[in-house]
């Protein structure tokens, strides 16, 4: 047992009423900086919200990632960062968000879809403040929005996807219909077809972002079914860990998860915020800063396909590459005509391209999923 | 050897200073855990004390965030004290801000220009009659099948939020609204007034502190409600006092199933505006917690809900001005509530240090 | 078939968790204590599950160390309304809040931590017979160490003395204290009894299950083991059975998901609720079955002096 064990446990133990004896080492995550620099210009102030805990391994996790990533790119003495975690997505938002304002934050970013009402209302408020809201789309002269093409991810899982399948069946642990699950679950598929016409993927919702023991089972309903590689949208590593323990393939999703899976692990399709970050800080910073609508994907390195697995066949590498670098070049559009939807019904036509509009109100799987969009119309 | 003996009559003295054990016993092991983390314990233990009452915006969001937990503690005083024991005031509340949310979201539909005073009152029927509702469900089952109220009400909490969720992904969603599981913004019809314009305390904090003195004259100066108390659903006490016991049932059940649902209408048409699956945010356990600090007592459950409320706000202060991360205020929070449960024991009861050679027979 | 034997399969390992701590459960509510703080207890151990089974190498550890934690909680819920008489249901849910903060602050070093390969588990012979080996006999130990508890419980419960006390307290703790017993003493053993319970089904959520340490990774399951106690109508046999039936709802539905088939979720998940709530009108509806099943004295408290 190490020395880390028994120190937490001595902490527990402190708490629960005994005695304060060995606790000594911080416990918490990098606090935030608080030290102001001596410099001259004043550093630019800025402030996340997340909703998870920093610790969730997943979505908020990324975003802190990306925070720190930030600002140890440009130095803490140009930018510092505060953050508040666990907020929920409720009236409680307004109020942190102003009081964080309050603090004399300049740039304020919410990180999550449930903050968008609050920070709409807050920005109405603090003109001089500017706010960045992740997933979102309602903007002002001081509200932008920002998201990952996660489906180019998804996208290039599917490539993997479609070649390494024996079963020709993949599976898909989806945690809410929304819109970008949706594409993300189509743009799986489409990876997979691209290169396999005979994939067909299977949908399970979970009705959570997070609930790592029903993602397991989820995962377990998929593999019973005899789906053999399973790609998942939600913020644990079940998925993951269950295809390991079941000798078949998964994917990391949100950050690099080759860890916990080294035969299962094809590789991960990881969030990179560092790059849109830097970008704001600094356009906040010269005051080029300016209302815009980002989307980025492959092509900027806000997402990317991370730690392909070492055993990938040649020709996979191959496949994947050529997917990337597609999507990098635009040489290969996700969302391309003709698309059908698994009713038969075409939803875009030939040689047309999906614009954001058409991406952002997804509701239908297109051909080779299997199922029923839940509660769709 | 501690043990501990029953007094005679309750302590005067200790029903003061409890809470003042309380907090000392608190802010010594939050502070030693603080200074523990590297923190300097004045200055985090003064996010929780001191920066939540600070200033006008700090003490109406303190409002705010009380009005919920006021609404909904004044019910299960009076339910506990009648001893029933109506644990899912969660699901009442979703309840009310279901039909409350959903009379707006009719209203807004409807693009009915009413004056914002002419649908205060209909928002508080509504959220009334939806948590009313719920908890008559409760009654029924307890008062025809005597089925457990605490069992029933609890599981009552789950159907509350799953109903919530498939309105919200499915017949209610705003259908602009990228099919992200939201009803659309409630007009401005439907807004319940503010206070003061620019802060976000509205007049339903109002209504809270007056149905808090309504509560208190009902406790304590009609015969009906002292009689609740003595009666209870016992049904051989109650016969004694000459009142049936599903009376009793059914009065403490729709007062406070009501109260919790005009909270949830409230939450839904005042700070949030619209429908979402995040209504839920656990107002009603924590009101059973607000409950019991506040004894069970209209005015306690004031002053309870100002205790979680100022430790919820300065557990989120604390992140962003000292540093502390959210699991950290979650386990001080946890201490105070039990150590304030736990001394309250002194009121009725006297420590006394026994010899460990003697111990007395059980 | 063979999905469906996998189907079972699944059931069985997804009820385990619940039944165990269902199990520890239905012990603190014979004994007339019922505790809202099983999630709070369900998470601590869960975590000292996992850094116990990560530091130490040994998923038994894990086990060990697990329902160490669930006791540890346990006893501070149980010291507070057995003997400073608090109310439960406050107490219960200040020790939920407790324990999910708790159980995230200790945590935060074991997030992304893993665990050792787990060997594939097999009762020898038995796990190679067609059908009943891939759904009854690949499981991992603490499976079967749950329908083992459970006949343990019954049997205890039934057909000992001390379990004869047991539920006369949770009847009439006044006349078990006249006849000269420790009631306090007999309801806190029984409530860190059952706080152990809950942590060896925490330490099998982190452990063996999913197995991951993530805070609030219990998700629900402790607010779903106190509403199998009520299913169950406070026996032990039927605690198993119910475990598996809401397991076995939730992979059911999983599993017609999987296959193509739409199904309302959200009135799927509220099966199991509805259903508890229609139990307990059922059986509450006749006064001699509600006499029969639930402990008279569920909830209130004790004072031996009164």
């Amino acid at each position: 047992m190490n020395r880390s064990f028994t120190r937490r446990i001595a902490l527990g133990a402190l708490l629960l009423g005994a005695t304060l004896a060995a606790c000594s080492k911080k416990e918490a995550p990098p606090a935030p900086a608080a030290a102001p620099a001596p410099a001259k210009p004043e550093p630019l102030k800025a402030a996340f919200i997340y909703v998870g805990p920093v610790g969730d391994a997943g979505w908020s996790y990324s975003h802190d990632l990306g925070r720190r990533a930030a600002v140890e790119k440009l130095g803490a003495d140009k930018v510092t960062t505060t953050f508040v975690e666990k907020v929920p997505e409720g009236p409680d938002a307004e109020r942190v968000l102003r009081d964080l304002v309050a603090q004399g934050n300049k740039l304020v970013f919410a990180t999550s879809f449930g903050f968008m009402e609050s920070i709409v209302k807050v920005a109405k408020d603090n003109p001089e403040v500017r706010f960045e809201h992740a997933t979102g789309y309602k903007t002002s002269d001081n509200l932008r929005v920002y998201e990952a093409k996660f489906y180019e991810g998804a996208y290039l899982a599917g490539v993997v996807a479609g070649k390494m399948t024996k079963t020709n069946t993949l599976g898909f642990v989806g945690s809410f219909p929304i819109p970008e699950v949706l594409r993300n679950i189509n743009a799986y598929t489409l990876g997979a077809q691209s290169v396999n016409p005979k994939v067909k993927t299977r949908v399970v919702w979970v009705n959570s972002w997070f609930d790592p023991p029903k993602e397991t089972e989820a995962a377990q309903s998929l593999l019973n079914q005899g789906a053999d590689v399973l790609l998942q949208n939600t913020d644990s590593t079940a998925v993951l860990q269950a295809a390991e323990r079941n000798g078949k393939l998964g994917f990391g999703w949100d950050s690099d998860m080759s860890a916990f899976a080294p035969k299962a692990h094809l590789g991960s399709v990881a969030l990179n915020w560092a790059v849109y970050y830097e970008k704001s800080f600094r356009e906040a910073m010269d005051n080029t800063w300016k209302t815009e609508v980002t989307k980025w994907g492959v092509k900027e390195g806000m997402i990317d396909y991370v730690k392909p697995a070492s055993f990938l066949p040649a020709d996979v590498q191959q496949a994947l590459e050529t997917a990337r670098e597609g999507l990098k070049t635009g040489a290969v559009a996700v969302f391309k005509g003709p698309l059908v939807d698994n009713a038969g019904k075409e939803v875009l036509a030939k040689d047309a391209v999906a614009d954001d509009a058409w991406k952002g109100a997804i509701n239908f799987y297109v051909k080779g999923v299997e199922g029923k969009v839940p509660s769709g119309n | 050897m501690i043990r501990l003996d029953v007094r005679p009559t309750p302590s005067l003295a200790m029903s003061v200073l409890s809470p003042v054990i309380a907090l000392t016993v608190t802010v010594t092991l939050g502070g030693l855990l603080f200074l523990a983390l590297g923190k300097e314990p004045g200055r985090v233990l003064s996010m929780f004390l001191f920066e939540p009452f600070n200033g006008a915006r700090a003490l109406t969001e303190l409002g705010l965030k009380c009005t919920p937990l006021i609404l909904c503690a004044l019910g299960l005083g009076l339910c506990f004290r009648a001893n029933v024991w109506n644990i899912g005031a969660e699901g009442q509340f979703l309840m009310g801000a279901i039909t409350g949310g959903g009379l707006a979201l009719w209203v807004t539909n409807a693009q009915l220009a009413l004056s914002p005073w002419a649908f205060f009152p209909l928002v508080v029927l509504a959220g009334a009659a939806g948590g009313a509702a719920w908890a008559g469900i409760v009654a029924l089952l307890r008062d025809r099948f005597h089925a457990n109220e605490i069992l029933v009400s609890l599981m009552l909490v789950y159907v509350a939020d799953l109903l919530l969720s498939w309105l919200v992904f499915g017949p209610w969603k705003d259908p602009r609204g990228f099919n992200f599981p939201q009803t659309v913004n409630f007009s401005a019809s439907t807004e319940i007034p503010r206070i003061v314009p620019g802060l976000r305390l509205h007049w339903g904090f109002v209504f809270a502190l007056v149905a808090a003195i309504l509560m208190w004259l009902f406790m304590f100066r009609t015969y009906r409600g002292v009689r609740l108390q003595i009666g209870g659903p016992a049904p051989a006490a109650a016969r004694y006092a000459g009142f049936s016991a599903s009376s009793a049932i059914w009065t403490t059940l729709l007062l406070s199933g009501g109260l919790a649902g005009i909270a949830g209408a409230f939450e839904a048409v005042g700070p949030m505006g619209q429908l979402t699956p995040h209504v839920a945010s656990g107002y009603g356990f924590t009101a059973v917690i607000v409950a019991f600090v506040g004894r069970l007592h209209p005015i306690g459950a004031l002053l309870g809900s100002v205790v979680l409320s100022a430790l919820v706000i300065g557990g989120q202060l604390a992140q962003s001005r000292v540093g502390l991360p959210a699991s950290v205020s979650g386990v001080f929070q946890g201490i105070l509530l039990l150590s304030l449960l736990a001394c309250d024991t002194l009121i009725h009861h006297r420590l006394r240090l026994v010899g460990w050679s003697r111990r007395t027979a059980p | 078939m063979n999905e469906l034997a996998l189907l079972i399969a699944a059931t069985l390992a997804a009820g385990t968790p619940l039944a165990i701590a269902g199990l520890g459960l239905l012990l603190n509510e014979r004994a007339g204590v019922v505790n809202l703080g099983a999630e709070g207890m369900l998470l601590v151990s869960a975590v000292a599950g996992f850094a116990a089974a990560h530091d130490g190498g040994s998923e038994w550890l894990g086990f060990l160390a697990g329902a160490a934690g669930g006791a540890a909680v346990a006893a501070v819920f149980g010291w507070l309304v057995v003997w400073l008489n608090t109310n439960q249901y406050a107490t219960g849910l200040a020790v939920s809040l407790f324990g999910s903060g708790f159980s995230a602050f200790v945590g935060i070093g074991y997030v992304g931590k893993q665990l050792g390969e787990q060997p594939p588990h097999r009762v020898p012979f038995l796990a190679d017979l067609p059908f009943v080996g891939p759904a009854l006999f690949r499981h991992h130990p603490v499976v079967y160490l749950a329908i083992a508890l459970v006949a343990a419980a019954a049997y205890f419960l039934y057909r000992t003395r001390a379990g004869l006390l047991l539920r006369a307290i949770g009847e009439s703790p006044q006349s078990a204290h006249a006849l000269g017993y420790g009631v306090r003493r007999i309801r806190f053993a029984a409530v860190v009894t059952g706080g152990a319970l809950c942590g060896i089904a925490g330490a099998y959520l982190s452990v063996v299950y999913t197995p991951l340490w993530v805070e609030g990774m219990v998700a629900g399951r402790g607010w779903i083991a106190l509403a199998l106690t009520v299913f169950a109508t406070w026996r032990p046999a039927r605690i198993l059975l119910g475990a598996y039936l809401f397991g076995g709802v939730t992979m059911l539905q999983l599993h017609l998901q999987a296959r193509g088939v739409h199904v309302p979720s959200q009135f799927m998940a509220m099966l199991p609720y509805v259903s508890t709530i229609a139990v307990l009108a059922l059986i509450s509806r006749n006064p001699l079955w509600i006499r029969l099943n639930m402990p008279a004295s569920l909830g209130k408290p004790f004072f031996p002096g009164a």
